[in-house]
């Protein structure tokens, strides 16, 4: 990617991650971390993280961000009060960031090398090529000079990370029956809780 | 061409914001928010290591699967927060965090 659109669409992320804490407002701060994320995805995509940067579009933007719109307007929330000036937890928050920032140029400030990214060209994605079968789609599209992303997240997938997505997939089955017994009215499980009082 | 250190940079910022809106705001619908962003400067900081660590001329596919695995719990865990808050709200008609002091001493 080159630099100036790498400079473009990570000032349009920082820009839009400071329009979320600075808008009072719960709907704006939803919209300004859309944009937020869709710069990050042109930063993925820049990476040639094709795969990453799609999921992110489409899980962040718009999956998430409609969970929580759909939860701002549900609850109708009111703009945040100004609020009585205490001083004590704004003053503790910056020192927090002040120190976290500092912390970080320390550490890229000199033990980095500043080089730019290994070449994907034609030539290296051949040699890449020779570690799988030649005539499966993966080999072909290295051959030809491209990155076939999605394909090799895929292979990687089902074969060394089988049995974490395999829990995942059982993590987002207890996720989906948790929010379900979660938000069910309460006046049931209030019911409930007082027959089972009720009975001993 | 951006070096590694331009992303790190930007990435660290980016967690810095969040940090600072998970410390500043009271609405927990935006702290939510905020741990998103600190979540995607995570993400960012994989992805960008994954690219500048080839490994057989390809990028790290193992930082990529991390992504992969943090997003997808990611937005399990904003499922689960955002339905606690909803309890919450029935139950205390705020979400601000400055009005629910039960724990304070």
């Amino acid at each position: 990617m080159p630099s100036y659109l790498f400079w473009l669409f990570a000032t349009i992320m920082l820009i839009g991650a400071c329009a979320v804490i600075a808008f009072r407002n719960p709907v704006s701060s939803a919209l300004a971390m859309v944009t937020s994320f869709v710069g990050l995805a042109a930063l993925f995509i820049g990476l040639s993280a094709f795969f990453v940067g799609i999921i992110q579009i489409l899980v962040y933007s718009g999956a998430i961000m409609v969970l929580f719109l759909f939860i701002i307007m549900l609850l109708d929330l009111k703009d945040e009060k100004k609020r009585a000036s205490n001083g004590a937890p704004l003053f503790a928050g910056l020192a927090l960031v002040v120190v976290f920032f500092i912390q970080l140029i320390g550490v890229l400030g000199n033990k980095l090398p500043h080089q730019s990214a290994p070449e994907l060209n034609h030539e290296t994605l051949a040699t890449a090529a020779a570690r799988f079968p030649a005539e499966g789609k993966i080999a072909i599209s290295l051959n030809d000079g491209r990155l076939p992303d999605v394909h090799l997240i895929g292979h990687t997938l089902f074969t060394e990370y089988n049995l974490p997505l395999q829990i995942l997939g059982v993590l987002l089955l207890v996720a989906t029956i948790g929010v379900v017994v979660l938000s069910k009215k309460s006046v049931g499980s209030d019911a409930s809780v007082q027959s089972d009082a009720s009975k001993s | 061409m951006p070096s590694l250190n331009d992303y790190l940079l930007v990435s660290g910022l980016l967690f810095s914001i969040g940090l600072a809106g998970v410390v500043l705001r009271r609405n927990i619908i935006v702290v939510f928010m905020c741990l998103e962003l600190m979540l995607s400067a995570a993400n960012l900081t994989l992805v960008a290591f994954s690219r500048f660590n080839t490994v057989d001329s390809l990028p790290d596919y193992d930082g990529q699967m991390l992504v992969f695995f943090v997003i997808t719990v990611a937005a399990a865990e904003v499922a689960v927060g955002l339905a606690i808050i909803v309890a919450l709200y029935r139950a205390r008609q705020t979400i601000h965090t400055d009005e629910l002091m039960t724990l304070k001493g």
